[in-house]
């Protein structure tokens, strides 16, 4: 038996991921951060501004990117997956598998010339699939590590055997089409689990009318939609006519509280709906929203607050009900099929854009994860923890923090990151 | 014009402009930049590289420092956000002090917000480079201030966030002082009942977590204690307690406020009485006891919460609302539960099923809205059904009110101490509400659990190992490295007012009585550089280092062509 392994293993390159690293590599642990995507930054790097501060997130979470990208303690396994974890809360030895980028990271110098030249388009997933990308692509602006990656699903030299144009323009010999995928060991006392959450996928919720409808999109869409570095540079448009939005609604609740889909409340998006009607009232100031709810769920720190000002000072309306369906005019309009409260009446609302705010999952391939870490999951697919000990697994020496154990807002992801990180040193230190 | 340095050798500066591949190169005319700039005052090379940050890059800037005997680095690129750490570690590594080099931002400023003007760009790019240039000629090396940090942690409040912080404070390695005004750990955990979401007695998690800390022979428990006096600055600060009349002083290197809160108390509302209207906490003690006897129970949601007076939301009422209500069904099915209430906060994926078990117990929901709230008359409530439309009366045995938690009347007296900030609620308010929750923007100083706002028992756990993390990143690196862009006395000037400490938002500065009487005085590991002292020295004594007027007023006299 060797020494004790004095390293953290850190699954999931989201703002907890971030965090949890950041607090572990400044106690003077090494930590090794392994992320599915080719650039860390999760679901947070997506979103346009936070609530109930409005501070444009990518503003703020870059930095921290950056401050993982360059700590002496933390190595970004970026690309990469684990496969395979044998040994005990101490000493455990993860198997990760690194997918090749075809991209060499210490000589890409992420000047573009290659994206720019690349003649296949694929949708861009970080942009929601709202533009194309090419095959060899940045995740986005602000990524890290700033380098470029091979798409292989889609690069026609991997998939046809012709092509290699990135190759002949890029001015640093960067490409390599010769990397082959490998796999490390890691020795780590620890493990934290990361991997954050997927959206709702709503189109299987049929009376909204997601896909069928040009101006039914998720949130998530909209996100995009009215980030400045999103694919229309933030302005709001109608995606069926690129028209202007003065009238918008928010449906909560789609697949969530919903005993068809997801049975639990997602948290996050009573005040997520809120932030989107500000957000939208702040680049036109004709723009109303109305956000149909079940019950508003405002608890979190200075929330109330924002919604009253959301009803004060952004022409955000409140209305409550669950929406029975969405149908569509001959212009394109959504019309909102939905029961008044006071008058207990059917009632219809024309819009020009419906927002469905959808719930929170687990991201897809938990499930082979949490059999490779050997831990279990709820009914539900989130890791398993227990009310009282909220960062524990069912594995001694195995954390979970932020969204992939249950919906929770930023914040409460960032205090469960940097709770596991205390955790994780308490195994190593205890 | 040229500069000469205090040893009598000119000033020598080097220009390095960047094209950061297409996303400066792509819009502005930089070779035509790296001309302007070899016409500059004190440059004497200037070069431009299609990656500055990148290995070759790096290395010319390193070699040129040598060859051309430079002695200030000027970078024309991305911006210092991400890439200044690394040009002043080139510096370093070129046998330059760091902090001779000078950051100019051409693609953030110029080539990114202009893409369409690329001429006018560049002319601005121009004016920058011009102002940095001005602005290296009077940089100043600076040395980084090294301080020890004392390897133990305070722990203010004996509830479980401050046990759980302490606990694993101390299995870190770190000694905690964890100090409790009550005569017993538990906070306000001692007085619930069971607990949502697995009805688990309350009593069991608090002997767990008591029977640890009084086994962990790092933690020294101060019981009947009494925080008085908060001197010193991060990994060297001096608490005095009060204990059974004495004074008692500690040394720790960071301290954690988990002080908790407590419940409202509903005085004048819905005709609470204590006895047949009582608060959700006092039916928790009856339910102890075993001494309910009740078969219609009346629970009102938002009592003293989501009005004009506190307009937040208190987060836990509902779930303890259920949780009771359940309790009483369960030890007797006959009876009647109803809750009004105004929106049910059953967030996550526990909760909701927790609500839905109540319903299909039976457990009565009635919506009422703030502007018809319930009426409390004798024997009966008189509730708006929002969602019926419809007035009911009902019969009670019981009312029992659910009240938020609010914060402890001496919160104030905490906060000075600390020189800390509180919300209109009285909570206190956090360094930065997404990303620094449990962080004071004052160095070495956390909070966890309710004190910062109303949560849950499983927040709260989260919540203290969050702030012990925090505070473990500082006590683990045994020694604070302070950056030296920071406020400088000039103790000549200086007239002791005192005006800066009370500008400073991080007690960073403070007024000492010195042989030659009152003055300020820079407490350097806790200064943040911000300026606030300086802007509001009414004798114009206190400076910034690496800042200074003088570098200023040079930069604004480049742009303009004098006269300031």
């Amino acid at each position: 038996m060797g020494e004790k392994p004095v390293s953290v293993l850190v699954i999931g390159g989201g703002v907890a991921g971030i965090q949890a690293a950041l607090d572990l590599g400044d106690m003077g642990i090494s930590v090794h951060l392994v992320e599915r995507a080719s650039s860390i930054g999760g679901r947070m790097a997506q979103l346009d501004k936070t609530f109930p501060t409005n501070d444009c997130s990518i503003c703020i979470l870059s930095p921290k990117m950056a401050d993982c990208f360059r700590h002496p303690n933390i190595t970004l396994h970026t690309l990469s997956e684990v496969v395979g974890v044998s040994g005990q809360v101490g000493e455990f030895t993860v198997n990760v598998r690194k997918h090749a980028r075809f991209v060499k990271e210490d000589d890409c110098i992420n000047c573009g010339a290659c994206s720019a030249k690349c003649p296949v388009k694929v949708p861009d997933e970080f942009d929601a699939g709202l533009r194309s990308r090419g095959a060899i692509y940045l995740y986005y602006l602000q990524g890290v590590p700033p380098v470029m990656t091979i798409d292989k699903e889609h690069c026609l030299y991997l998939t046809r055997g012709a092509c290699r144009l990135c190759e002949s323009i890029c001015p640093r010999d960067a490409i390599d089409f010769e990397q082959q995928d490998e796999e490390i060991d890691l020795d780590v006392g620890a493990i934290i689990i990361a991997t954050g959450f997927d959206p709702f996928d709503p189109s299987v919720v049929t009376q909204y009318g997601y896909k069928r409808y040009t101006n039914v999109i998720s949130s998530l869409e909209y996100e995009r939609l009215i980030c400045a570095s999103g694919p229309t540079g933030g302005h709001l448009k109608r995606p069926s006519d690129g028209g202007s939005v003065e009238k918008i609604a928010f449906i909560q609740c789609v697949g969530s509280r919903d005993l068809y889909h997801n049975p639990y409340c997602s948290s996050v998006c009573c005040m997520h709906a809120t932030k989107e009607a500000m957000l939208a009232h702040e680049h036109d100031h004709n723009v109303s929203s109305y956000i149909f709810y079940m019950d508003l769920r405002a608890a979190g720190k200075g929330f109330q607050k924002y919604v009253a000002r959301a009803q004060r000072d952004y022409n955000a309306s409140y209305v409550k009900g669950r929406v029975a369906s969405i149908n569509e005019d001959d212009d394109g309009n959504p019309i909102i099929i939905y029961e008044e409260v006071e008058s207990s009446e059917p009632r219809k609302m024309s819009v020009d854009l419906a927002v469905l705010a959808t719930s929170l999952v687990p991201r897809n391939g938990v499930e082979g994860l949490a059999k490779i870490l050997g831990v279990e999951t709820d009914k539900f697919g989130f890791f398993k923890t227990d009310p009282f000990s909220p960062l524990d697994t069912t594995r001694p020496g195995v954390f979970a923090c932020g969204c992939c154990r249950e919906p929770v807002d930023i914040p409460e992801c960032v205090s469960q990151a940097s709770g596991s990180a205390a955790k994780a040193a308490e195994v190593l230190r205890g | 014009m040229s500069w000469e340095l205090s040893d009598g050798s000119d000033i020598r500066i080097g220009v390095f402009v960047c094209h950061c591949g297409t996303n400066i190169g792509g819009f502005l005319d930089v070779p035509g930049l790296v001309e302007y700039s070899r016409g500059l005052p004190n440059v004497v090379h200037s070069k431009d590289n299609l990656y500055t940050c990148s290995d070759n890059g790096l290395t010319e800037i390193k070699k040129a420092i040598t060859e051309n005997e430079l002695n200030r680095v000027v970078v024309a690129a991305c911006t210092p956000r991400t890439h200044e750490p690394l040009f002043r570690l080139v510096c370093r590594e070129g046998g330059l002090n760091p902090y001779l080099f000078e950051f100019v931002n051409i693609r953030d400023q110029c080539s990114w917000v202009h893409m369409q003007e690329g001429e006018a760009a560049t002319e601005k790019a121009k004016d920058l480079i011009r102002m940095g240039v001005a602005r290296a000629a009077l940089l100043e090396p600076q040395e980084e201030i090294e301080i020890d940090v004392t390897p133990c942690s305070m722990v203010i409040g004996g509830g479980v966030a401050g046990m759980t912080c302490s606990l694993n404070l101390a299995n870190q390695g770190f000694d905690v002082k964890l100090v409790e005004k009550e005569s017993r750990l538990g906070g306000l955990l001692n007085s619930l009942h069971k607990l949502y979401p697995n009805n688990m007695d309350a009593s069991n998690l608090v002997l767990k977590l008591k029977e640890d800390v009084k086994r962990n022979k790092k933690i020294d428990v101060l019981t009947l204690t009494n925080v008085s006096e908060i001197e010193g600055f991060v990994g060297n600060y001096d608490v005095t307690v009060k204990h059974g009349g004495e004074d008692e002083r500690y040394k720790v290197g960071t301290i954690i406020v988990a002080t908790g809160a407590e419940a409202y108390r509903p005085e004048g509302l819905y005709g609470y009485d204590g006895e047949a209207v009582v608060t959700q906490l006092e039916l928790e003690q009856r339910l102890r006891d075993g001494g309910l006897e009740a078969n219609s129970v009346v629970m009102i949601q938002c009592v003293g919460s989501r009005d004009e007076n506190r307009p937040y939301c208190s987060k836990i009422c509902c779930m303890n609302a259920l949780k009771n209500a359940m309790i009483i069904k369960e030890a007797n099915p006959e009876s009647q539960v109803y809750i009004l209430y105004r929106d049910i906060q059953t967030h996550g994926t526990r909760y909701e099923d927790y609500y839905r078990n109540a319903r299909e117990q039976g457990v009565v929901f009635l919506k009422y809205s703030p502007e018809r709230r319930p009426v409390v008359e004798d024997g009966a409530v008189r509730v708006f059904d929002e969602l019926l439309g419809e007035e009911l009366i009902l019969p009670y045995d019981l009312v029992v009110l659910s009240v938020p938690i609010v914060a402890h009347p001496d919160v104030n007296d905490l906060a000075q101490m600390l020189k800390v900030p509180v919300d209109e609620s009285g909570f206190f308010l956090e360094a930065h509400v997404k990303l620094r929750p449990v962080d004071f923007a004052t160095d070495g100083l956390f909070l966890c659990g309710c004190a910062r706002w109303p949560c849950d028992i499983g927040e709260s756990v989260s919540q203290a190992y969050a702030a012990a993390s925090r505070a473990s990143v500082i006590l683990s690196a045994g020694r604070v490295v302070a950056e030296p862009i920071i406020s400088f006395v000039d103790e000549e000037e200086c007239s002791g007012c005192g005006l800066c400490e009370m500008n400073c938002p991080f007690k960073a500065i403070r007024v000492e009585e010195t042989e030659r009487g009152r003055i300020a005085k820079v407490i350097e590991a806790s200064c943040k550089g911000c300026g606030m002292c300086g802007a509001g020295c009414p004798q114009r004594a206190i400076s910034m280092r690496h800042f200074s007027d003088e570098q200023l007023v040079a930069q604004i006299n480049a742009l303009t062509g004098g006269g300031l």
